[in-house]
């Protein structure tokens, strides 16, 4: 049968088959899972059908714990379903997970492995979650590549069946989730004979139906509980053959044949490894070439994890084994070994099996690299007279010394496989462009080929690393690319900052996109990189790919530009043939998005060619130009040994001894990390500039900034120093400055738009304006030094910081974020650290906040000169409300204590400072000052005490309080998240927080979708919008998060839009935080992820707020006990329809491009909606 | 009495036609305008920039930010089509000729060659009966001459022509150096009709925010002047058929309309303003007018006041420029009246 070849990711494979096979699936985001969810989402959508002609039902849930209990409901009514998950998901299923196989029921749950959070969250693959499942009774069957996915999702689908065991289909996260790959496709025919219908009808049979009732899921005495855990022994004893039974029934049908264990390498194999998962690929591929080379070594590829069948584990092993390595992809502290490991041990002694030794060995974790140099270190250990156990691999574990040491020059690359690494930016499109090229090459030539693509963990200008392979046979190389015989630096900044040609092998080619002509290329390059050249002997083409991509419309998308360079340089097809390809490519990925973008890609790929130069490499490297330290030499020791590397992409060399080992690092790390992303940065205007502090609130990312001071301090002034006369009444005579870091702004322009002064001579100008970045550097980076210098406003005095003029003059305490440029998320935070971040313990939901606000190599939590400033940590996602609480609980009992203590100690202490101490009025910073004071004091006094003045128990009163005190001074905590975890996952928290009567504030960063996910769909996700989960636009309306924290009656509540009203905004966060009680805000926060220009983020706010969507409010309940009304509307009826705001915004825009007639109707009921919400609150502000 | 004439080779049975206006963006409103007796409709304008410029927004924020973040690699569900491009439009047509008993006259707007003729084609193929061109060019370039837009506008004609079989009209903006030169030349590249005149939306500036803004302002009556007048003098001069399309609003204009030579009369604002209901109070007065003075037909007075018929040529010349300077009081402080 001719099955079509297609390239993609493993998780499009394995969605692939889960979709055609089932009725129900239950969805939930979670990287890397979250695709697999899209696709079946969108499928649906497309109204594709299953094998049996009809469309599965594919339903978002609230939570992984959701969807589990969707599916285990749609399996007790008869459905065939099924759900993808990873990582923390997979743990909220756990639960369900021990009722579905209790139950013994079908199902496979598709799994992206990946780590679980621990002393850190990672998104990165690795076995941990799938590891904690193993006693859940369900079947655990890996696979390892791409093909595999498709194959073992087919596999497990049809085995559960007949098993009636529950299977896990595990793959590694991202390696194979989301690598790249060319694979045969199944068909629908191929799928159907694979599942017995009989089989589905005997699952329907067993359902629940009140047409043949029965009753499931009762409660056990211990009369019978123990036995009927017992009851199902003979499916798990079956099940092992079941599924090789079926793996056999594939291999007829599509003639790849898989066992439970399956084994490659010397028939009479002395040293083994045993090991699961895209692992097995690299150890494959290693084993192959060293038995080619004689050496009597092999592999085994556990697929079948559990049930663990030792009978054919014994088998699949050579008798001549003596030393096993069991490879496990997981951590399991404290154990004896890792679950393989013990597995493997159990299964020899059980077997009775002798004279073989098992090493244990952990490797991989969290995506680390796995090479074959690795494998061949292993083996090299295995060859010791005793070697390690419990070993590790591929770090350098200088604490215990577990970790094995290896050459890592070892190859086994073959020679015919074309190996090339691409560097862009997120913005230029250079992985879209290789995904394409993978496309063609798979597709349209008979090579096999593979793509893997490595991030940055920031979302503005971050990096992109493309690994591509292509070569005459199935690749199975599971590994970054580290010798590449093709290199294209897309950014030519990158040669300052990376060592972007280590990974070019001698002879290669390197293609630079260069701003410079091509004669005057070599000189821009650093010396450093100039030798490399030379001593590589590179080949070296260089192109203008920014001024082609221009000339041909594409702004700075030079993704064509240089995959057409690619194929011209790298001969991998005929030019003229690669040419037409592209073309092709660039029709099926753009067409539908109309033919000017075809035509405008079609253009650029003419103008590359013709402006594609070799350059001549001259014998001696003769730049003056350095690379420069990766941070400055004043920044602390931690951040030059530790986060140096990191930022410089050096963090695999890092040994375990510089590893912190409880997860705590420094804060306010991101003021040493100088990313100079901006092409264009902000420049004020002194003279026409009001000093209003808007640019200052709105920048998202901290880089403007306003002092005033006396006119004194600037007598050291750089030349270029601005200043004017400040403008603020309560400080006469005092000098104004609106700074800008200009090598730490992202460029989004945001505070131009806020800025609302224009020059009365020129109108297209404002009190600050964009000017390229490149000429203002060094003089503004001297600038924003002495800026720095300033003495800081202080927090109480002449100024009240209860507006925006004057808060903008708080030092912000979050800076310099790797949120995207123009996020609307930041400046609330920003400004939640300017008022309350020197007293602020911060609970922060997984989600982009706890990204950018939390992802090594740096923090922008920062401190202010004091030492003090926010208390930030990320727990989990579904229990950010809680893990806040925790907090106030902490604060509350512990400030309670401390006045006991105080209390009992006021002789010691002094009745008057007791005094105060304990009735300090700290309503405001005066009060909060003066607090602090007395606390110095205090801990003076403390200090002070010891054996003599006072008894034993009073000494350890003493202690007991030093160590306290600070908690004597108010402090402020706030629960931060996005709507993903505040309307969805967390809710359930969240409601029982806000009910709790405590003091926390909340602050929900609403940008209505899963945004770190990639923008799937949240309850609040509005009426008519479209999203990831909700592709054919979301047919509900935005839940009313606001309206039922009101219903409790003793809760603040606030909407907010800080682009629409910032005045409010800032009113409202220090009412919020000053109620002795729960507080919540909801924060407007325009994202990326609506489709919008965020440059224009503040207008849309405005536009959400004139339409009424977004009406502004508080809802403060201590004017209630003042006999007024607590609901207080703060913005007008609504001015513009609802379409004048929403279809500015993509996500609004394509439903109505691609579904006009739903659109319309959505948005009728939206405005219906709005009218009436806006109606009801009108009628709650009239009390 | 017969209130019929004859557009662009199509028998219309008055004449007061909706102009291109948002009234004919649906097939609602299309049935709506053939309810309130519109004898034939001009749809409204297929902008070839717009579609461009839809075209690349889309792809713009379908990219911008993606691959550049490994948990969020794109940002939308992969939609299976967007209605990107003339299709909307094309098929609106096709429902249109489908659900109506009268000529559907296409409109558009092209900025390149490919896109005239081939949208063009396109639209004919839709079902139109006959096209017309909505040449809306602002010439801000100051190096690009009267004769190299003069001869844009001949090409666009030249190659829609050679392209369709259907009529064509053009539909002209008022600023040419030599309009009867113009409209020769356009009527010698085979254009079947010249509707005068375009109106271009120009901006405002508000005051309070230091911006222009694009701001729509529709017609009033005073703007028929000058459609009017050109009417008037190219009457029986050029050989096309005429369409007067800027400030008529009621009965008399239309009249007016007629009388100075156009085949037919087209309304926008009238009718955003006061509704589709206005087609047939104004046909009625047409009527009434008619009778009242005893006229046969609406052809009996098409051209009856345009220049070659009027005796009095020099109203539409200096003349009447004199005449108004003549009116001017100096108590009516320097303003013409």
């Amino acid at each position: 049968m001719n099955r079509p070849l297609e390239t993609m990711e493993g998780n499009e494979a394995t969605a692939y088959v889960a979709y055609r096979a089932n009725e129900v699936i239950a969805i939930y985001p979670i990287t890397p899972s979250s695709t697999m969810g899209e696709y079946a989402d969108q499928w649906m959508a497309e109204g594709k059908k299953n094998i049996w002609g009809t469309v599965p039902v594919v339903k978002e849930m609230q939570s992984e714990g959701g969807a589990a209990g969707a599916i285990h409901g749609a399996l007790q009514a008869g459905a065939l379903a099924t759900t993808f998950t990873a990582s923390q998901g997979l743990l909220l299923m756990i639960p369900n997970m021990y009722k579905i196989a209790g139950e013994l029921t079908s199902t496979v749950f598709h799994i992206a492995a990946r780590a679980l959070a621990a002393q850190a969250l990672s998104i990165f693959g690795d076995h941990s979650d799938v590891m904690a499942t193993r006693m859940t009774g369900w079947a655990i069957l890996f696979s390892n590549s791409v093909q595999e996915a498709l194959d073992t999702a087919m596999i497990a689908t049809a085995s559960t069946l007949e098993a009636r065991v529950p299977f896990l289909h595990a793959f590694d996260g991202f390696r194979t989730s989301s690598e790249v790959n060319k694979i045969e496709l199944l068909t629908n025919d191929d799928i159907h004979a694979m599942i017995s219908d009989e089989l589905v009808r005997a699952h329907r049979a067993r359902a629940l139906s009140p047409d043949h009732p029965f009753i499931r899921g009762s409660a056990q005495n211990p009369d019978v509980y123990f036995q009927g855990r017992e009851s199902a022994n003979p499916y798990y004893l079956a099940t092992p053959e079941i599924v090789q039974k079926t793996m056999d029934q594939y291999a007829a049908l599509v003639g790849r044949q898989y066992h439970l264990f399956d084994y490659a390498g010397a028939p009479d194999a002395e040293r083994i490894i045993v090991m699961m998962g895209s692992g097995c690929e690299t150890a494959e591929e290693t084993v192959d070439y060293l038995t080619a080379r004689g050496e009597k070594v092999g592999l085994l590829k556990v697929r079948l994890f559990r049930p663990f069948s030792v009978q054919h584990f014994v088998d699949a092993l050579p008798k001549s084994v003596q030393h096993l390595a069991v490879l496990d992809r997981t951590k399991e502290p404290g154990s004896a070994g890792e679950p393989l490991y013990q597995d493997v041990v159990t299964a020899l002694v059980e077997s009775g099996v002798s004279g073989v030794r098992v090493f244990g060995g952990r490797y991989g974790l969290a995506s680390k690299e796995f090479t074959p140099a690795m494998v061949k270190g292993i083996f090299d250990e295995l060859s010791k007279a005793q070697p390690k156990n419990h070993f590790t691999i591929g770090i350098n574990d200088d604490v215990t010394h577990t970790s094995l040491s290896y050459d890592p020059a070892f190859s086994t690359e073959a020679d015919d496989v074309v190996r090339a690494v691409f560097y862009g930016l997120g913005a230029d499109g250079t992985v879209g462009a290789n995904k394409n090229s993978i496309k063609i090459i798979g597709e349209e030539t008979s090579n096999y080929a593979q793509g893997y693509f490595v991030y940055d963990s920031r979302k503005s200008g971050s990096q992109t690393t493309s690994h591509l392979r292509f070569g005459p046979r199935p690749i199975k190389s599971t590994y970054l690319i580290s010798s590449a015989n093709f290199v294209a630096v897309h950014q030519f900044g990158f040669f300052e900052r990376y060592n972007v040609l280590e990974l070019a092998a001698p002879g290669a080619t390197l293609l630079i996109n260069s701003p410079f002509p091509a004669e005057a290329t070599w000189d821009q390059l650093p010396n450093t990189v100039q030798q490399q050249i030379i001593d590589k002997k590179l080949k070296v083409y260089v192109i203008d790919g920014y001024q082609v991509a221009k000339d041909a419309g594409m702004g700075n998308r030079v993704n064509t530009v240089m995959q057409t360079c690619f194929f011209a340089i790298s001969g991998v097809l005929p030019r003229d043939e690669a040419i037409a390809q592209i073309k092709k490519a660039i029709r099926k990925t753009y067409g539908k998005r109309g033919e000017a973008v075809v035509q405008r890609n079609y253009a650029a790929v003419d103008a590359s060619l013709d402006n594609l130069h070799e350059l001549h490499v001259p014998m001696q490297a003769s730049s003056a130009i350095a690379m420069p330290p990766t941070v400055p030499p004043q920044a602390p020791d931690f951040v030059q040994q530790f986060t140096a590397p990191l930022i410089a992409g050096e963090g695999d060399r890092m040994p375990v001894s510089a590893m912190p080992v409880d997860g705590t690092y420094p804060s306010g790390t991101t003021r040493w990390e100088k990313r100079n992303i901006a092409q264009e940065v902000p420049v004020w205007d002194a003279d026409i500039c009001i000093q209003c502090g808007k640019c200052v609130l709105e920048c998202p990312h901290a880089v403007i900034r306003s002092k005033v001071y006396d006119a004194a301090e600037l007598v050291n002034a750089p030349a270029t120093f601005k200043s004017a006369d400040a403008r603020f009444k309560e400080l006469p005579g005092k000098k104004y400055t609106l700074q800008v870091s200009v090598e730490d702004c992202t460029g989004c322009t945001l505070c131009v738009e806020a800025c609302p002064v224009k020059n009365k001579s020129q109108a297209g100008l404002k009190a600050i304006n964009m000017a390229p970045q490149r000429p203002l550097r060094e003089t503004e980076s001297a600038n924003w030094d002495f800026f720095l210098s300033l003495p800081e406003a202080p927090r109480y005095g002449e100024l009240k910081f209860i507006n925006v003029k004057n808060v903008a003059m708080l030092q912000p305490l979050f800076e310099f974020s790797g949120a995207c440029a123009g996020c609307g998320e930041t400046p609330y935070i920003k400004l939640v650290s300017q008022l309350f971040g020197d007293r602020a313990l911060i609970a922060n939901a997984t989600g982009c906040s706890s990204i950018y606000g939390g992802n090594l190599p740096t923090t922008p939590w920062s401190l202010n000169k004091e030492g003090r400033g926010p208390a930030w940590s990320n727990s989990l996602f579904e229990d950010n409300a809680e893990f806040g609480l925790g907090m106030r609980l902490t604060v509350d009992r512990q400030t309670q204590y401390a006045h006991e203590l105080v209390e009992r100690m006021r002789d010691l202490i002094g009745t008057e400072l007791a005094v105060q101490v304990l009735h300090a009025d700290q309503s405001d910073e005066a009060g909060i000052a003066a607090q602090r004071q007395r606390v110095t004091e205090l801990k003076m006094k403390l200090q002070a005490m010891g054996a003599g003045t006072a008894s034993d128990s009073q000494v350890a009163w003493a202690r007991d309080l030093a160590s306290l005190a600070d908690m004597l001074v108010k402090k402020s905590v706030w629960i931060m998240g996005g709507d993903g975890w505040a309307y969805d996952i967390g809710y359930g928290g969240l409601d029982h927080v806000l009910a709790s009567g405590l003091n926390v504030n909340v602050l929900v960063l609403d940008t209505e979708v899963y945004s770190n996910t990639g923008g799937q769909a949240s309850k609040s996700t509005p009426l008519g919008a479209v999203a990831k989960f909700a592709a054919s636009g979301k047919p509900s309306g935005k839940k009313d998060l606001g309206g039922m924290a009101m219903s409790y009656g003793n809760v603040y509540v606030a909407e907010v839009a800080v682009g629409a009203n910032d005045a409010h905004t800032v009113r409202t966060i220090l009412e919020a935080e000053a109620y002795n009680g729960p507080s919540l805000i909801i924060a407007y926060s325009h994202c990326i992820q609506q489709g919008i220009d965020t440059a224009k983020g503040l207008t849309q706010q405005k536009l959400a707020v004139d339409s009424g969507y977004w009406p502004l409010y508080h809802y403060n309940p201590t004017l209630k006990a003042q006999g007024k009304n607590p609901f207080v509307l703060d913005s007008g009826a609504p001015k513009i329809a609802l379409k004048d705001y929403a279809y500015n915004e993509t996500r609004y825009r394509i439903l109505s491009q691609s579904n006009p007639e739903v659109a319309e109707r959505l948005i009728t009921e939206a405005q219906k909606e709005l009218t009436e919400r806006w109606h009801k609150l009108e009628q709650m502000a009239k009390g | 009495m017969d209130l019929s004439t004859t557009y662009l080779g199509l028998k219309l049975k008055h004449p007061v036609v909706p102009s291109a206006s948002p009234l004919s963006k649906s097939l609602d409103g299309i049935r709506k305008l053939e309810d309130a007796g519109a004898p034939a409709i001009v749809m409204y304008s297929l902008f070839e920039e717009q579609i461009i410029w839809d075209s690349q927004v889309l792809d713009h924020y379908l990219s911008f930010g993606t691959e550049s973040f490994s948990e969020a690699r794109t940002f939308f569900p992969d939609m299976k089509t967007y209605n990107i491009g003339p299709e909307e439009y094309l098929n609106l047509i096709s429902k249109a000729k489908a659900a109506t008993q009268i000529p559907i006259i296409g409109s558009l707007n092209g900025v390149s060659t490919g896109g005239w003729v081939d949208y063009a084609q396109r639209i004919q193929q839709a079902g139109a009966d006959a096209l017309e061109l909505n040449i809306y060019y602002i010439p801000t370039d100051p190096l690009r001459t009267g004769p190299e837009v003069e001869q844009m506008y001949l090409d666009v004609v030249r190659d829609v022509k050679r392209s369709v079989s259907i009529p064509v009209a053009i539909k002209l903006s008022p600023y040419f150096s030599a309009t009867a030169n113009m409209a020769h030349r356009l009527a010698t590249q085979g254009a079947d009709a010249l509707v005068l005149f375009n109106r271009f939306y120009q901006p405002d500036f508000d005051l309070e925010n230091l911006e222009a803004i694009p701001h729509l302002m529709l017609s009033t009556s005073n703007e028929l002047r000058l459609p009017l007048r050109w009417v008037a003098i190219l009457y029986r001069r050029v050989a096309v058929d005429f369409a007067i399309t800027s400030g008529v609003h009621n009965t008399e204009d239309v009249l007016k309309g007629l009388m100075a030579g156009a085949k037919v009369t087209m309304m926008a604002s009238e009718l955003l303003l006061k509704g589709v209901g206005r087609i047939g109070q104004i046909v009625e007065g047409l009527q009434t007018w008619m009778e009242n003075r005893e006229y046969d037909s609406v052809n009996q007075m098409i051209g009856s006041m345009s220049q070659v018929n009027l005796g009095q040529p020099e109203v539409f010349e200096r003349a009447n420029y004199m005449k108004v300077l003549g009116s001017w009081r100096p108590d009516t402080a320097g303003v013409l009246v």
